[in-house]
C-alpha cells in the first residue's frame, strides 16, 4: 500500500516540475520578491525598517536631475565603448588562437582569461596607482619617457573613461574570447573545406563564414555586455574609493544608486533609479534582440 | 566494568567542560567595535586594558575591526536597517551620523544616563553634533580645533616669522615671499575635500546649513573665501595637494619631501605628520589660524567621530559604561591628547600636568601645543548639523571644491549657487 503511493507522488508528469522546484523557489526569492520591493520602495520616503512613508511619484519627479542625467552619459558611453572594443577584438584573437598554426594554445587561453579571475578590489587599487596624477606614476613615466605630456587621468572626465575601459578591456578580454572559441568549434568544417575549393582567401573565409556562424554568441555576448556596461559599479568604485567621485566623473547608473541609497541615506530614491536602470537596459536589450532577428521564427533570417 | 569506566570517563569530561565554558565566559564579555581610522583601534584596545586591570569581575574582550570609511558606514546603515550584523560599538564620523538618527527610533542607544553626571565639565557644543531631541547618541574623541602647521625651516630659510602673520592678507604675501625665497609654494589646498574651505568659513560664522538644517552653500562670507583660496591658487602662493586631498598616500610622500611650507588642518592631524611624515619631525610648528579681521575667531571645531553603541548591542550597559571610561573620564580624556595627539572634550583636564608631559607629539612638535591650544579655547567656533549634512559635505567636497579648484569649470559663486540649489532641492 505505502510503496503505491511513493510511486504516485513522483509521476511522469509531475516530474519535471520537482526537478525545476529548487530554481523556482530560489528565484521567486532572490529575483521576483526583491523586484517587487524595489518597485514598491521607489514609492516611499524610508527613514527606517519599519518608518517608511508612501510619497507616490515624488521620487520620480526628483530622478530627472543633472547627476542623473551625468550618471546615463557616462554608463551609455562606458557600454558602446566597451561593445566597440570586446566584440570585434575577441571574436579576432579567438580565430588567432584557435588557427591550426597557433602552438600554445592553453596557454593563450590561461593569460587571457586570468584577469577574470582577480579581485576587482585588488585590481582597482593597482591601477589607482599606475593611473596616478603625479609625474611619477607607471603611466605618466611611461608617457613621458615616450616624448608625451603626463595626465590628470582620475581628475579629467576624458581619461577617466579611458582607464575604465582600459580596466573593462584587460579584465574581461579573455571571458569573451572563450565564448568565441566555444562558438568557433561549433563551425562545421566542410563549409571551410566548401569556400577552399571555391578559392576564396581569409579575409573572405572570416567574413563570409565564421562571422555568419558565429552569430548566436555574439548575440548573446552583446546582450550579456549591454547588461554588464549599465550595470558597472565595482570597477568605478576602487577606482575612487568611493561611489562619490570628483565631479561625479566615474559616476555610473550603479553608483548613483549607491551614493543615494547608502551615502545619504535616501533607500526609496535608490529604489527608484533601479527601476529606471531595470527599464533603460530592457528597452535597449529588447531593441537589440529584435534587430538581431531573436523573435523571427527559425529559418527566416 | 569497562562500560562503567567508560560512563564515569565521559561524565568526567564533560563535567568539565561545561565548567570550562561557564569559566571562560565569566571571565570577559565580547565586545566588538568597528573603525575606519586605524589610530582609534589602538587606543580603545589599551582602553579596554586599563578597563579590566580596574574591573576585574566585569571584563571586556574588545574585537577591533577596521574598515575603510565608506565601507563602514555602509556596512553599519544596513546592518541597522536590516535589525542584525551591526557591533557594540562603532565610530561614526560625523559626515555620515545624521544618517543613523533618521526616523522614529534611531539604532543607536541614548548615552544620556552615562553623560549626565559630568555634562558639565565637557566642550558640549561637541555633543550638540550628535544629538536628536533631548539624547545624545554619540561620544566624541576631540574638540578639533582646526590649526596651522608650519615648518620652521622652510619660513627661516624665506626669512618670514611666522608668529607676525596675523591676518589673511599677512599670510598672502607672506607666501608670496616665501614662494619667491625657496621656490616651493606657501602651502597646499584640498581639491576633492573641504578641510581647507570648511575651517576658513565656519572662524567667520558661516557654514553649510543654517541652524534650522538648510542649506546656506551660497553664502557672501563662502563665495568670498573660497574666491581667496582661488586666488592663492592661480597666484601661485598653494598648489593643488598632489592626490586631491591631504589624506592621500601621493600627498604624505609630496610633504614627507618638504613639497610646502605650510598647511592648515585641524589638531588631530598631528597623528598623521607622526605616522606618515616622518621626516619633518622637529621642523614643524602649530600655531593658530590667521583671522580675516583683527578680533576674529582663530579656529574652529572640525571634523569628529562620535562612537555610539548600537541598539543590537546585547551588552549595552557595559558598553556605555566601556565607552564613557575611554573617551569621557579624566583618564580617558588625557590619553586622548597622550595617544593620538588630540585636543580633549573635556575643558577639566587641560591644565593637568600630563598635557605638558613629553609624549610622541611633544617630541615632533615641541613643548608648546597645549599652551598654544589653550590660549585660544574660546575662539573654537561649532559647527551646525542636520539631515542634509552628508549630502552637504559630499556636494562641497566633489562638486564645489573640484569644479572651481580641480577642474576650473566654474567660478566660486557659480559651483556654490548650483550646489546649494541641489542641496535645498532634496526635499
Amino acid at each position: 500500500m505505502i510503496n503505491q503511493k511513493k510511486i504516485q507522488f513522483i509521476t511522469q508528469k509531475n516530474a519535471p516540475w520537482i526537478f525545476v522546484l529548487p530554481f523556482l523557489i530560489s528565484f521567486a526569492v532572490f529575483t521576483v520578491y526583491p523586484l517587487i520591493s524595489t518597485v514598491i520602495m521607489s514609492f516611499q520616503d524610508i527613514a527606517g525598517f519599519d518608518d517608511t512613508a508612501f510619497i507616490g511619484l515624488k521620487n520620480y519627479r526628483n530622478l530627472f536631475n543633472t547627476q542623473f542625467y551625468t550618471a546615463l552619459a557616462n554608463s551609455t558611453v562606458y557600454t558602446a565603448l566597451t561593445l566597440v572594443i570586446l566584440i570585434p577584438l575577441p571574436m579576432f584573437l579567438a580565430v588567432l588562437i584557435n588557427s591550426r598554426t597557433t602552438e600554445f594554445k592553453n596557454f593563450f587561453k590561461s593569460s587571457f582569461f586570468l584577469p577574470a579571475l582577480t579581485s576587482v578590489v585588488v585590481a582597482g587599487i593597482f591601477f589607482r596607482y599606475v593611473f596616478s596624477a603625479q609625474e611619477t606614476a607607471l603611466m605618466n613615466n611611461i608617457l613621458i619617457k615616450i616624448g608625451g605630456k603626463p595626465q590628470k587621468w582620475l581628475f579629467q572626465r576624458g581619461t577617466t573613461m579611458f582607464v575604465l575601459v582600459l580596466f573593462c578591456t584587460w579584465r574581461w578580454l579573455g571571458v569573451n574570447i572563450i565564448y568565441f572559441i566555444s562558438g568557433l568549434n561549433a563551425i562545421p568544417q566542410e563549409q571551410y573545406e566548401a569556400a577552399v575549393i571555391d578559392g576564396v582567401n581569409a579575409w573572405q573565409k572570416f567574413w563570409y563564414i565564421t562571422v555568419p556562424n558565429l552569430k548566436p554568441v555574439t548575440v548573446y555576448v552583446v546582450t550579456i555586455s549591454i547588461y554588464a556596461g549599465f550595470a558597472m559599479f565595482a570597477e568605478t568604485y576602487t577606482l575612487f574609493s568611493s561611489a562619490a567621485s570628483p565631479g561625479d566623473i566615474g559616476l555610473t547608473l550603479v553608483s548613483y544608486i549607491y551614493l543615494e541609497g547608502f551615502n545619504y541615506a535616501h533607500l526609496g530614491m535608490g529604489s527608484t533609479i533601479g527601476v529606471a536602470l531595470f527599464v533603460i537596459i530592457m528597452i535597449i536589450n529588447i531593441v537589440q534582440l529584435y534587430f538581431t532577428g531573436a523573435f523571427k521564427k527559425q529559418g527566416e533570417n | 566494568m569497562k562500560l562503567v569506566t567508560k560512563m564515569v570517563l565521559t561524565s568526567a569530561m564533560l563535567f568539565a567542560s561545561v565548567n570550562m565554558v561557564f569559566a571562560a565566559s565569566k571571565k570577559a564579555t565580547k565586545l566588538s567595535f568597528w573603525t575606519f581610522q586605524e589610530l582609534h583601534s589602538g587606543f580603545m584596545k589599551d582602553a579596554a586594558e586599563c578597563w579590566n586591570k580596574q574591573h576585574p569581575d566585569e571584563q571586556i574582550n574588545l574585537q577591533v575591526s577596521v574598515l575603510s570609511y565608506d565601507d563602514l558606514h555602509n556596512k553599519l546603515l544596513i546592518a541597522l536597517q536590516s535589525g542584525r550584523g551591526a557591533p557594540d560599538l562603532c565610530d561614526i564620523e560625523i559626515g555620515k551620523f545624521a544618517n543613523y538618527l533618521k526616523g522614529k527610533k534611531p539604532g543607536l542607544v541614548p548615552l544620556n544616563d552615562v553623560i549626565e553626571p559630568e555634562k558639565d565639565k565637557f566642550i558640549i557644543g561637541r555633543f550638540n553634533s550628535y544629538k536628536k531631541g533631548n539624547n545624545y547618541y554619540g561620544i566624541d574623541y576631540h574638540v578639533g580645533a582646526a590649526v596651522m602647521y608650519y615648518n620652521k625651516e622652510l619660513l627661516d630659510q624665506a626669512g618670514v616669522d611666522p608668529d607676525k602673520i596675523v591676518t589673511w592678507d599677512d599670510y598672502y604675501n607672506a607666501g608670496k615671499i616665501v614662494k619667491a625665497k625657496t621656490g616651493k609654494p606657501m602651502c597646499t589646498v584640498e581639491s576633492t575635500e573641504h578641510w581647507s574651505f570648511y575651517p576658513l568659513i565656519v572662524q567667520q560664522g558661516g557654514d553649510f546649513l543654517d541652524k534650522n538644517g538648510k542649506g546656506v552653500l551660497d553664502s557672501e562670507v563662502n563665495v568670498k573665501t573660497l574666491e581667496f583660496l582661488k586666488k592663492l591658487v592661480d597666484d601661485g602662493v598653494a598648489v593643488i595637494a598632489p592626490g586631491g586631498f591631504h589624506h592621500s598616500e601621493e600627498y604624505w610622500a609630496f610633504m614627507n619631501n618638504e613639497g610646502a611650507a605650510s598647511v592648515w588642518m585641524p589638531l588631530w592631524y598631528m597623528g598623521r605628520f607622526t605616522a606618515y611624515m616622518p621626516k619633518l619631525k622637529g621642523k614643524m610648528i602649530v600655531r593658530p589660524l590667521p583671522v580675516w579681521k583683527i578680533g576674529g575667531a582663530r579656529s574652529a571645531g572640525m571634523g569628529g567621530t562620535g562612537t555610539a553603541v548600537t541598539v543590537q548591542s546585547k551588552n549595552q550597559s557595559l558598553a556605555k559604561r566601556f565607552l564613557f571610561y575611554a573617551k569621557g573620564s579624566k583618564e580617558g580624556s588625557i590619553k586622548t591628547w597622550t595617544m593620538l595627539g588630540f585636543d580633549p572634550i573635556r575643558w577639566d583636564v587641560w591644565t593637568d600636568p600630563a598635557m605638558k608631559a613629553p609624549n610622541e607629539y611633544t617630541d615632533y612638535f615641541g613643548t608648546g601645543v597645549f599652551d598654544m591650544l589653550y590660549s585660544i579655547k574660546n575662539e573654537i567656533l561649532g559647527i551646525n548639523v542636520g539631515e542634509k549634512f552628508p549630502l552637504a559635505q559630499t556636494l562641497v567636497q566633489k562638486n564645489v571644491m573640484f569644479k572651481v579648484l580641480g577642474e576650473r569649470s566654474m567660478t566660486p559663486r557659480e559651483a556654490l549657487t548650483a550646489a546649494n540649489k541641489q542641496l535645498n532641492a532634496a526635499d
